[in-house]
């Protein structure tokens, strides 16, 4: 595959409509609506949320908390159930794809069991899907070279830093090979220096496997790097203000935050967030 | 990046031994002399007690052994205080208040060598043998307790899963705590004697009765202590409910399991023990505290509760050991 037909830039910022035999959604959304009923009246987490996302792209979801990013993440998942509209992963209503193992998910919290060794907790979601004994093993084995852990196997977490931990969260959610992969601010709670290294490692891990990425931050900086799209949100009720493609190549050093074009597009994504808190 | 072993044993190999004597030694300093000095201090307040609750008898015996002692009779000394005893009378009231034979309060010594008597002195087959008393209660004791913690983990089970037990069982196991075990264990001996059970399964029961509760607390703590994003995870991997609670629900719940369990033991071995009182039980170290108070033998009761709280501490540290090998291996630091 080449990188144009992973990587459909030139869609138009203003919906996948133009793209005429473009290669099909890995996620569809059209008139997502979400409202979730609190003692305090309804809540629109989400509201006409209308998205399109293909196949290989790593798509970013930025906005401040309350915007919905991580609802329409967990909608996808099928954690949570829509209220109105249409949402499709790979032309599947959320709940087929996940038991058609359509996604991985990474949360926060890097959340291994303290009582699995690494290579356990990597091998968690094999057993619940029964895969067979071999093929447990061959897989573990797999990603935790993926994730550049091999050696770390029968390692407790508790031996494991922080960024590792996380390292480790990820390879549990690429054990059993989906193609989409769901990060909600998988590394939001770790410092700086270390975050920028599994930036870099992130990227470098989607260009190998070629996987769709679903990726939710706090961060523009994190955003601007790793998305081939970001998408700009805004809470109350939460919706898409924006949608950006970036224009920056599929080679990316840590340094191209420095070129001209990563501050255009960081700047495009802060004055999408001002504008969306502006509305409320 | 594993060999981080080999280079830090070799120069520092001595320096390591003298730390780890040094630490000894603190711990040592640290840990045992205080447990001593309170050991030490509860004994001689114990010592110091004796003088005035024994010293209506020691001064009794004064008086007949010829002594003068003040108030002169017995029959003006009634009323009194065993403090005011002992002040009027020191050395009558110093002289026997360590030694007599039927104490109000035996000092520790008498206690220590009914209890050493009535374990290394005596056959383990004799009907007079601390060790066989214990037995008959220990046995009731374990069983109880393996019958409640079953039953605990079956009922914990069945309120995490299902909301109508949640709202069903769980006030009824609390009711039950309430009632105290004294006025319902002859019911229950009386109820399951008429069914044809006895001997030991009705002592199990009511060791049973007390221990699956705090069985239950603790495992419905710990069977809900997975937070939501760990559910969220299984339910991402399309995980039924029989799979969550036997990779997620139950190893989470264990250290909570074994907290309970501490308390459990404890509450089966009352259990046993109170099972033993009203039944007239010939043996078990209930019938032994029955039997001392009908007779008055003082030190015989005192060392069957010294029996009773020593074996508690071995079944607790016992647990205790369980836990700590168990947890080690699932790599929790317990």
């Amino acid at each position: 595959m080449t990188d144009t037909d992973l990587h459909p830039w030139k869609n138009t910022p203003g919906g996948p409509e133009g793209r005429g035999a473009a290669p099909p959604s890995v996620v569809r959304a059209d008139g997502l609506n979400l409202t979730f009923q609190t003692n305090d009246g309804p809540v629109h987490a989400l509201k006409e949320v209308d998205l399109s996302v293909a196949k290989g792209e790593f798509v970013s979801f930025i906005g401040p908390s309350g915007c919905g990013k991580t609802t329409f993440l967990r909608c996808v998942a099928g954690l949570e159930t829509p209220t109105g509209g249409t949402l499709t992963v790979n032309d599947m209503s959320p709940d087929e794809a996940r038991r058609a193992r359509a996604y991985g998910y990474v949360f926060q919290a890097a959340g291994l069991y303290p009582w699995r060794t690494i290579g356990g907790n990597i091998r968690l979601p094999l057993e619940i899907m029964g895969f067979p004994a071999a093929e447990k093993k061959r897989r573990v084995a797999e990603t935790l070279k993926l994730v550049d852990l091999d050696g770390f196997e029968k390692k407790f977490p508790w031996q494991l830093s922080g960024g590792m931990q996380q390292r480790a969260s990820i390879a549990r959610a690429l054990s059993f090979d989906a193609d989409l992969l769901l990060m909600d601010e998988p590394f939001g709670a770790l410092d700086e220096i270390v975050r920028d290294r599994l930036n870099e490692e992130l990227l470098a891990l989607w260009d190998r496997t070629g996987k769709t990425m679903l990726f939710v931050t706090h961060s523009i900086p994190e955003a601007v790097y790793l998305s081939t799209k970001i998408v700009v949100m805004s809470p109350r009720p939460g919706r898409i203000s924006d949608v950006i493609d970036s224009p920056l190549p599929r080679e990316r050093p840590l340094d191209i935050r420095d070129s001209r074009e990563f501050i255009e597009i960081a700047h495009r994504v802060r004055e999408g967030l001002r504008a969306g808190m502006d509305a409320v | 990046m594993t060999g981080t072993t080999a280079p830090l044993s070799a120069p520092g190999a001595g320096v390591g031994r003298s730390g780890r004597v040094a630490l000894w030694l603190r711990s040592v300093r640290t840990g045992f002399l205080p447990i001593l000095t309170v050991i030490a201090g509860l004994i001689l307040i114990w010592y110091f007690a004796c003088i005035p609750m024994n010293a209506q008898q020691s001064v009794l015996l004064a008086e007949r052994a010829g002594q003068t002692v003040t108030p002169e009779t017995a029959a003006d000394r009634r009323g009194m205080s065993g403090a005011a005893i002992a002040l009027r009378n020191p050395a009558a009231a110093m002289a026997s208040a360590f030694v007599q034979d039927r104490p109000r309060l035996p000092a520790p010594h008498q206690v220590a060598a009914e209890l050493w008597g009535s374990t290394v002195g005596l056959a383990v087959t004799s009907k007079r043998s601390l060790v066989y008393h214990a037995w008959v209660t220990l046995s009731a004791t374990l069983l109880g307790f393996a019958f409640g913690t079953a039953l605990g983990i079956l009922l914990a089970i069945g309120i995490v899963h299902s909301r109508v037990m949640d709202m069903s069982v769980m006030p009824w196991a609390i009711v039950s705590q309430t009632v105290p075990i004294i006025a319902i264990a002859p019911m229950i001996i009386v109820v399951l004697y008429s069914i044809g059970l006895q001997g030991i399964v009705p002592k199990a029961i009511i060791s049973t009765y007390l221990s699956f509760f705090p069985v239950v607390v603790g495992m419905v703590k710990g069977l809900r202590s997975p937070d939501a994003m760990q559910l969220d995870l299984l339910r991402t991997y399309g995980s039924n409910q029989n799979q969550t609670f036997w990779k997620l629900r139950l190893p989470a719940s264990l250290p909570y399991l074994f907290a309970s369990l501490k308390i459990g033991i404890c509450a089966s071995l009352i259990g046993a023990i109170v099972g033993e009182l009203p039944t007239g039980a010939v043996a078990g170290l209930g019938a032994r505290l029955l039997a001392g108070s009908y007779y008055g033998q003082t030190v015989q009761i005192w060392s069957a509760l010294f029996a009773a709280a020593i074996l508690a501490a071995v079944l607790v540290g016992l647990i205790g050991a369980i836990e700590k090998v168990l947890l080690r291996r699932m790599g929790l630091n317990a």
